[in-house]
């Protein structure tokens, strides 16, 4: 039986749940980013009437402020868009059981099942769309197709709030014509390998002979060949699978250079207990510790270290934070931003093999700790309990951690 | 610009079925609304506060309005003539 699939994309997902908080601000461009006060950062999310402008992505603020003089920019409430994610999935939820997020504002729905009470893919994605206008006051862009890379695509197709389909009879002549780089999987650099061989849209690489594509592509052409023929079969995968976020990070400019070892300690420590904090809050635990690094003349560089042990222990993450920065930094300059990152996420409940030389009794008391901790500062405020080595410099150890969550989709392949 | 989002404190019944009523309201000037009646209960979004949330729609001194229960567990009401 032919499969019905939905892509739902909230459209300017953070711009949006902005907008809508703030009606003072109706018709008028708005981006979501950075930290406007102190004027650095870059946008996430810029608005319709903003990236009309030709605000993007990925700009500084300055930048987006030459190009377009009258925006608001706002800083991200990342607890906000949570919500009306989860609100989101809960309007889905009434549809299907099979749903997919993909990143924080799409989300995969197989909705095969429901359509012989609901009606077909495009009624129920006109459903959905209807009720995420009144229930959340934000709008959607839906694609419904057969498999999961056309749906994709349908909601692509056209911005904002709107439902494209895909169906099996009309792909061919709806996306074909597309350019290569709409597909999923198909970045800057295989649009690039693509072009070369004079491939510059999606019915172009679906009519190349897959031999040639994975000759120059690897195992990706073949992959992608049949993404354009729609041969792709993988299933939408069932809801909470897998957290949202593919890491944890806290980053911050100190309110003065540092300039030796203690300096960036205290830093590190501070980045350290609020990321451990915050993975402990979600239960998660990281499997990859990640620096960064800029210095007073903006270079800047991040590494990371694969861990022996999930952990989400304060001492742990800030000792491994400590030493990949001693093994990495040779103070050359004074450095002007710190950031540490947890990564390659597991959930509490992920279990592992314990080696002869870690003491596993360490470890659960350490944990008790961290969990007291986060106790007494709950209930008395984060100041109320601090390490001794914050006391060395109390400028230092006011820095403000501010959060930057990562919410990229995971891959799409290895789920 | 004062905002059209206000936020208020509410007393409200939960039943042993589960349901969350509200009973009555406390306006910005200190003064307490009883609520008589509820119409309808939905969520929806609020264009004019800026919001979203479970919407119950309440008569009060015969007069409808909106009582928005966002799920940060807070309640809020458009401002009137917004």
């Amino acid at each position: 039986m032919e499969r019905t699939i939905l892509h739902s994309d909230i459209n300017c997902c953070y711009a949006a749940i902005e907008h809508l908080h703030h009606p003072e601000l109706a018709g008028k461009p708005l981006a979501v980013g950075g930290d406007p006060e102190s004027r650095h950062g870059i946008v996430l999310t810029a608005d319709y009437i903003a990236k009309k402008y030709g605000v993007k992505t990925g700009m500084a603020l300055w930048q987006a402020k030459q190009v377009c003089p009258d925006i608001t920019f706002i800083s991200p409430r990342m607890d906000l868009y949570l919500r009306f994610s989860r609100m989101a999935h809960e309007v889905y939820s009434e549809y299907t059981d099979l749903q997919e997020p993909y990143g924080i504002d799409e989300c995969w729905l197989d909705v095969t099942a429901s359509s012989s009470i609901k009606g077909d893919g495009y009624t129920i994605a006109e459903e959905i769309s209807n009720r995420m206008k009144s229930e959340l006051g934000i709008t959607v862009s839906i694609g419904v197709s057969f498999n999961k890379i056309y749906a994709k695509l349908g909601s692509d197709y056209k911005k904002p709030d709107a439902i494209t389909t895909m169906y099996k009879d009309e792909f061919r002549e709806k996306a074909w014509k597309l350019p290569a780089s709409d597909l999923l999987y198909v970045g800057r650099s295989t649009s690039r390998k693509l072009s070369k061989l004079g491939i510059k849209t999606i019915g172009d690489l679906a009519k190349t002979d897959e031999s040639i594509l994975v000759n120059h592509l690897g195992k990706m052409g073949s992959v992608l060949w049949a993404f354009a023929n729609g041969y792709d079969e993988s299933p939408v995968r069932v809801e909470n699978t897998h957290a949202p976020i593919k890491s944890v990070g806290n980053s911050t400019t100190t309110p003065r250079d540092l300039e030796n070892d203690e300096d960036v300690k205290i830093v590190l420590y501070i980045l350290a207990e609020s990321v451990s904090a915050r993975l402990r809050e979600n239960g998660f635990r990281c499997r990859v510790v990640e620096i960064s690094v800029r210095d007073n003349e903006l270079f800047s560089f991040t590494r990371q270290k694969k861990l022996d042990h999930a952990t989400n222990i304060t001492g742990e993450i800030a000792a491994y934070a400590y030493q990949i920065f001693k093994a990495n930094y040779d103070w050359r300059k004074p450095i002007r931003s710190v950031g540490v990152r947890g990564a390659d996420l597991v959930t509490d409940n992920y279990w592992e093999q314990i080696d002869m030389f870690s003491s596993v009794e360490l470890r659960e008391k350490q944990m008790k700790v961290d969990v007291v901790v986060d106790d007494i500062r709950r209930r008395f405020g984060f100041y109320s309990i601090q390490r001794g080595l914050m006391y060395r410099d109390k400028a230092l150890s006011a820095v403000n951690a501010r959060e930057d969550h990562v919410v990229h989709p995971h891959g799409y392949f290895n789920q | 610009m004062e905002s059209n989002k206000v936020y208020v404190d509410v007393t409200a019944e939960f039943s042993k079925e589960g349901v969350l009523t509200p009973k009555s309201f406390r306006w910005t000037d200190g003064s307490v609304y009883e609520i008589q009646r509820i119409k309808d209960i939905r969520r929806a979004a609020s264009l004019k506060a800026g919001g979203a949330g479970m919407r119950y729609t309440c008569i009060v001194d015969g007069r409808e309005s909106y009582l928005y229960y966002e799920d940060n567990n807070m309640w809020f009401m458009e401002r009137a003539g917004a």
